[in-house]
């Protein structure tokens, strides 16, 4: 197998995940998108791990999928806070830092 | 040279075998996962982009397999499908109480960020492209093991344990990396997720 056809897989990925990122106005659609740039991350760092044969790469994944968990859990926290005050998760409708 | 063929064959214009099975079996998986990852992006309803997003996790779990990373292929499956898309819907249950199509998903001039998407795609495939045309991932993906020599061994006992390639699978090699080299970033890891946990909980607590 080659590895450019992982991180040509890997790249497809992570643009879509960069065009939810910015086109998506729902906050949970947000946090779906950000996951499937880690996915992204994490099939870059195996295809290069096992071109190398040096296990660091899975070791690193694995800390990328916990990150990500930790991640997806404080994500939720706010939208859910940011739900309860103002009644809505759009994304376009919090410009409370806007001058 | 039909029988070979089955197996292994040619890249066209070179003389490296590639292995085909495998090759078809990553095509497929691949292109399920970029469907459905463009369903998580361009889906009207929140939880149907859940379950895609179920379906693009399964197929990166499938390629770390073909990959001989097994253990990670399954804390994926488990951390992933298990935990964060049930948070997920957990999410989507709590912030919006209706479950059907919702035409405000995407912004009105989405043109763009697929503008952003489609160059950012380009120019990290030519990279890709120019930079890694030859690299090949090995056929054989098992790791070696650090040689088992038992304390006080003599030099005789040494030299054979060096001699011999101690081949395991990666689930060994990676616990071993992951408790030696790695322990601190392991730990480290650990409190961040504790204080993750407790984080989540005093943001999303009603005080």
């Amino acid at each position: 197998m080659l590895l450019n056809q992982f991180l040509l897989l890997a790249a497809a990925l992570f643009s879509i995940g960069v065009y939810g990122v910015i086109a998506r106005r729902n906050g949970v659609a947000v946090l779906m998108s950000i996951e499937l740039i880690l996915n992204a991350v994490n099939i870059n760092l195996i295809a290069f791990s096992a071109v190398h044969g040096d296990l660091s790469g899975q070791v690193f994944a694995l800390f990328v999928i916990a990150i990500a968990a930790a991640e997806v859990g404080v994500g939720l926290a706010i939208v859910l806070a940011i739900y309860r005050n103002r009644h809505s998760v759009d994304l376009d409708e919090l410009d409370l830092m806007k001058g | 040279m039909a029988l070979a063929s089955a197996a292994s064959m040619a890249l066209p214009g070179t003389d490296d075998p590639i292995n085909v099975s495998q090759t078809v079996g990553f095509g497929v998986i691949a292109v399920i996962m970029v469907v459905s990852a463009l369903r998580v992006v361009t889906t009207r309803n929140v939880v149907h982009a859940a379950m895609w997003l179920v379906m693009v996790l399964a197929g990166a779990a499938a390629q770390y397999v073909l990959l001989a990373a097994e253990f990670v292929a399954v804390a994926q499956v488990m951390v992933y499908i298990g935990a964060v898309v049930v948070l997920f819907l957990f999410g989507v249950m709590l912030t919006r109480a209706r479950l059907g199509t919702d035409a405000d998903l995407t912004r009105k001039n989405w043109y763009g960020a697929a503008f952003v998407g489609v160059v950012m795609l380009a120019l990290l495939s030519f990279s890709l492209v120019d930079t890694f045309s030859d690299a090949k991932v090995p056929e054989d993906r098992r790791t070696g093991l650090a040689p088992s020599v038992a304390p006080g061994a003599s030099a005789e006992e040494v030299e054979a344990a060096l001699a011999d390639p101690n081949v395991g699978s990666n689930t060994a090699a990676v616990s071993d990396s992951l408790f030696s080299q790695y322990l601190v970033p392991f730990e480290v890891v650990s409190v961040m997720l504790t204080a993750a946990l407790i984080g989540a909980i005093v943001i999303a607590r009603r005080d």
